[in-house]
């Protein structure tokens, strides 16, 4: 089946097999393998990218079903060769060890920021729920993403 | 994990897919946000041969004030349901336990439909609908037809839904101002519940149970001790009278029985005790 997809801004045409999971499509078809698979179950949140600006886990979405919408992952959110505010406070606050979940925690945590611009630390905590990380008990993570929204 | 073949269409209206639907025959499921479809089709434990997509059909997300009741359309996420004002004001368990599904990524794709259709003893949506005597709009080949939350869930994953028919309003009478709660135990964030409870109380006590039983279901011995005018203990002790829990890794079945009469205690406490008692803000 044909798909038009936008990914990270620009627009995609290619044919795939309706069974094709998106997470699959973005790091198989459009070559972005910034978006990491870990647990493949829905679980782990390090497949974590956004759709139409909200996030998802993409590899519990088929790539059909993101035909006409438009796809952020990683790749997008750096801007002329400058990280991200997000990507920029993890690296300040040392949000990241392994680096394996960080792709998603950045992107679950900027549509968390769309959401609630001024988050509790309660809120943080509950927004990245769906992301697991086995590297920085979290407590790093939490403190990057309020002083993210803070800044 | 890659789930097997299947064709895909798109269905815009509901008339299209009841269409798709009937074309496609025994095998044709359909998808709406796939949170519960999809993990089991990656596992081959699902392997339908056409897939109706009905997420487009945008004209099944709503909320709309029809009197005595809301009307939510089935394709509402979620996520949208646990931040609606209308459902804040005039069902308030229905929001809070939307806005306690998964996470927000899970929340951002699932739908109401999707939940109520799939019949999962462990969902927590279906307990809600319970508690709060909610009932199903399904419109098939034949026309249109109304269920009743308490006829619909006929055991494990199995619903009144016929094959071809496609659920599309969930009607909620009003509970505004009446008590409530909902209790749910995991031991993880994002987790399902391994027992949860959901509460209303207006004239009359309705307690529903998830992960209970085969089906998401009501807790008749609580609900009957109430009415007769039982205490909270008492009604909290017959909460499992006549139900027979699963026993998994989560948790044996004796063990879902003692969270059960614990979670129902304190659901009660929360939506104020027994009737006759004074409702909590
Ligand atoms: C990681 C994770 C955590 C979760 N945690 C929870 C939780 O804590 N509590 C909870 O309750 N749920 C939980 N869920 C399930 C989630 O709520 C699902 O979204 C929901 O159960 C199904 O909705 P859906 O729109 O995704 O349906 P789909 O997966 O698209 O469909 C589910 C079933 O219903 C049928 N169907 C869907 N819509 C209709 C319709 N309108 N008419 C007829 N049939 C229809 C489909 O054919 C399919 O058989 C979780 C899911 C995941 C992946
Ligand atoms: S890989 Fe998608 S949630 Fe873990
Ligand atoms: S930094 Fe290693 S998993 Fe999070």
């Amino acid at each position: 089946m044909r798909v038009s997809i936008t990914v990270n801004g620009e627009l995609r045409s290619d044919d795939v097999e309706p069974r094709l999971l998106l997470v699959h499509y973005l790091r198989d078809v459009a070559g972005l393998t910034g978006t990491n698979i870990g647990c493949d179950t829905s679980s782990c949140g390090a497949c974590t990218v956004h759709v139409d600006g909200e996030s998802v886990k993409s590899c519990t979405m088929l790539a059909v079903q993101a035909d006409g919408c438009e796809v952020t992952t990683i790749e997008g959110l750096a801007f002329d060769g400058a990280l991200h505010p997000m990507q920029e406070s993890f690296r300040q606050h040392h949000g990241l060890q392994c680096g394996f979940c960080t792709p998603g925690m950045v992107m679950a945590a900027t549509s968390l920021l769309a959401e609630i611009p001024d988050p509790t630390e309660q809120q943080v905590r509950e927004g990245l729920e769906g992301n697991l990380c086995r590297c920085t008990g979290y407590h790093n993570i939490v403190k990057a993403v309020l002083a993210e929204a803070r800044s | 994990m890659i789930p097997a073949s299947f064709e895909y269409t798109r269905a815009s209206s509901v008339g299209e897919a009841v269409r798709m639907l009937a074309a496609g025959g025994e095998d044709a499921k359909v998808l709406a946000g796939g949170h519960s479809l999809l993990p089991l089709m990656k596992l081959r434990m699902a392997t339908p041969s056409l897939l109706v997509d009905v997420g487009r059909v945008r004209e099944l997300s709503y909320v709309r004030d029809a009197g005595d009741s809301l009307a939510v359309g089935a394709l509402t996420r979620h996520f949208d349901l646990s931040r609606d004002e209308l459902v804040a004001r005039h069902a308030p368990l229905l929001a809070a336990v939307a806005g306690q599904i998964g996470d927000p990524q899970v929340r951002h794709r699932g739908t109401i439909g999707g939940s109520i259709a799939h019949g999962d003893p462990a969902s927590d949506l279906p307990a809600a609908c319970l508690a709060l005597g909610a009932s199903f709009v399904a419109v098939g080949p034949s026309g249109e037809r109304r269920i009743a939350a308490a006829d619909f869930f006929t055991g494990f994953l199995e619903t009144a839904l016929a094959p071809g028919e496609l659920l599309v309003e969930i009607v909620v009478p009003k509970a505004t101002g009446a008590g409530w709660s909902f209790q749910k135990f995991n031991r993880r964030a994002q987790d399902w519940a391994i027992v949860g409870c959901a509460v209303v109380r207006d004239g009359s006590t309705r307690v529903a149970l998830v992960n209970m039983g085969a089906s998401p279901l009501r807790s008749p011995g609580a609900e009957q001790a109430l009415a007769a005018g039982a205490s909270v203990a008492e009604a909290a002790e017959r909460a499992c009278d006549g139900l027979e829990p699963p026993s998994d890794l989560n948790a044996s079945a004796e063990y879902r029985r003692h969270l059960a009469s614990v979670l129902v205690t304190r659901a009660l406490a929360e939506a104020g005790g027994a009737p006759g008692q004074e409702a909590s803000p």
